[in-house]
């Protein structure tokens, strides 16, 4: 399926979207169609949010978002989500923060049909008093008393992934992060994918997610950079250095987004208008 | 042979682990550590990194937490659930090896917002990632960190993750698993928790350094250590094993990945 087609049908104005990829993997491309198509109202969620969600938030597409770490992976701050929470710029953002252990947690717990998830967690730290989602709980057993926060079950996960085979099953190789488990906790689920092949020839142990989980598969060549695919192509240090200046000023961030993703119809028109290629190897 | 500030911080830190420790790793600071401690004197040291990478060798430093050359090289790569629940909550980790932005004199972290109030701060930080439960479950904390009045502070505008708490068995009480954090390295020296009052105190300087220098970058009254002991300067070795691996990192990022 076209991935414009993906997104049309499957996220909806006001949804909760989980786009989900642990510096390895994230799914660019399928969130520059949501800048594109103008969702608004988002919750978006996301144990890392970075560049894209920079991009979603400084385009007023989110409403809140749910996160344990927010910044450009080996650069530094995200500048569009410091200015929407230092000034409400665009829009007010409400933010749900938690810790990573925690935020799969609230994944697994959502992927296992869990009302919440539990875990040695938060001792003696000052989140819990900003966030009303993380709270205390004892074991029924011995009395201990332990953190305990909400399933998350997104309306719509979107994740990318090295490969599918023609049916739509997908295999994720490298540091597969938390994707599995966000699909698995999702209503629907969108993948993007760099090739689809006839055989996907999946070792028996892999993180493998079958088609009948998933609502969308599309082949999207170089669909995560600027971050990387393993065995495909390495991530994109120079436009990640390259975005702290272009997002630093929101005229410079609004000119760039505006030609380059709402001037675009796709992702390989994209590349060419902002003159990028993803990096030819992995080391 | 003549070094940084930074250079020795990051020396004295590697020394200080074991061959054969199970770390967990933050990236930046302790990571650029670690892999030093790798490749001197623990060749058999064991490198996890939330990313879900478990005994990682990477031959150039990462750039970030989920580097493909952390995979590569890793024993093997789990999900990050996996990561977090069996492996550092299941008790598996001898060391969590932590940066920050702020530390108090008990060591506690901030790595949340600095200034104003939570909600509108005049900075916003990336946030918690894994500390707050790498610091309440592994074994023992390091911290490593440039010691500067910002950074030193008598109060954090945020306690993100726990470290010795309110001092005395406060951190005991707390539920938190571990001793804490046991060392807290820096350009200037390194500080250790006091037995009782768990305040943390100057045991050894750096040569070349004061240690009114010390107290001048340290934003509560620092207590020292009698005797105090002096680092060993860097060897040449340790040097050129870390500048190779700087300079190798930097060829193959197209910049310093030893990030502050």
């Amino acid at each position: 399926m076209p991935l414009a087609d993906a997104v049309s049908r499957f996220v909806k104005d006001g949804q909760t979207v989980a786009m989900e990829g642990f510096t390895h993997l994230i799914p660019f491309a399928a969130g520059h169609e949501v800048v594109r198509q103008a969702r608004r109202d988002l919750m978006l969620v996301r144990m890392t949010p970075d560049i894209i969600y920079d991009q979603l938030i400084g385009m007023g597409c989110a409403r809140g978002l749910v996160f344990s770490w927010g910044g450009n992976p080996g650069v530094g701050s995200i500048h569009r989500f410091r200015d929407a929470i230092q000034n409400e710029w665009p829009r007010p953002l409400a933010i749900q923060e938690h810790s990573h252990a925690d935020m799969a947690g609230r994944y697994q717990a959502g992927a296992s049909g869990l009302p919440f998830s539990v875990l040695r967690g938060y001792v003696g730290s000052d989140l819990p008093k900003h966030n009303d989602n993380i709270r205390a709980i004892s074991c029924p057993f011995t009395g201990e008393k332990l953190a305990a926060t909400p399933a998350i079950n997104p309306d719509v996960a979107v994740i990318h992934a090295q490969r599918a085979d023609r049916k739509g099953n997908v295999l994720l190789t490298g540091i597969v992060g938390i994707q599995k488990e966000a699909v698995l906790a999702a209503r629907s689920a969108i993948v993007t994918v760099e090739e689809v092949v006839d055989d996907l020839e999946a070792p028996m142990n892999a993180c493998f997610i079958p088609h009948w989980v998933l609502s969308a598969v599309c082949e999207v060549p170089g669909g995560a950079h600027p971050s990387y695919a393993h065995g495909y192509y390495g991530r994109d240090n120079a436009f990640c250095k390259a975005w702290d200046a272009i997002s630093r000023e929101r005229d410079t961030f609004l000119e760039w987004m505006k030609k380059h993703v709402l001037g675009t119809k796709t992702h390989a028109e994209f590349m060419r208008s902002a003159g990028l290629s993803v990096p030819a190897t992995m080391r | 042979m003549s070094y940084t500030p930074s250079e020795i911080m990051t020396i004295e830190a590697a020394r200080r682990l074991e061959n054969g420790t199970v770390c967990f790793v933050g990236i930046g600071l302790p990571s650029a550590a670690a892999n030093l401690a790798r490749l001197t004197h623990a060749p058999d040291v064991v490198l996890i990194y939330e990313s879900g990478t478990i005994g990682a060798k990477p031959d150039v430093l990462p750039l970030s937490i989920g580097d493909g050359e952390l995979a590569e090289h890793a024993d093997t790569v789990v999900s990050v659930p996996e990561i977090f629940r069996y492996w550092l909550q299941g008790g598996r980790v001898d060391v969590g090896f932590l940066g920050a932005a702020q530390v108090d004199r008990f060591g506690n972290i901030n790595t949340t917002v600095i200034g104003g109030d939570y909600a509108k701060p005049r900075v916003r930080l990336p946030g918690a990632g894994g500390a707050p439960e790498i610091a309440s479950n592994a074994k023992e904390t390091w911290i490593i960190i440039k010691q500067t009045k910002r950074s030193f502070v008598s109060r954090l505008d945020f306690l993100t993750s726990v470290g010795h708490l309110d001092g005395g068995d406060s951190r005991a009480k707390s539920g938190a698993r571990g001793a804490g954090p046991t060392a807290v390295i820096t350009d200037m020296g390194v500080l250790a928790p006091d037995p009782v009052t768990r305040e943390l105190t100057l045991v050894a300087i750096h040569p070349g350094i004061t240690v009114e220098e010390a107290r001048a970058n340290t934003g509560w009254d620092l207590k020292v250590a009698s005797p105090l002991a002096t680092t060993a300067a860097p060897t040449a070795q340790e040097l050129a094993t870390l500048r190779e691996l700087q300079e190798k990192t930097a060829k193959a990022h197209g910049t310093s990945a030893v990030s502050e």
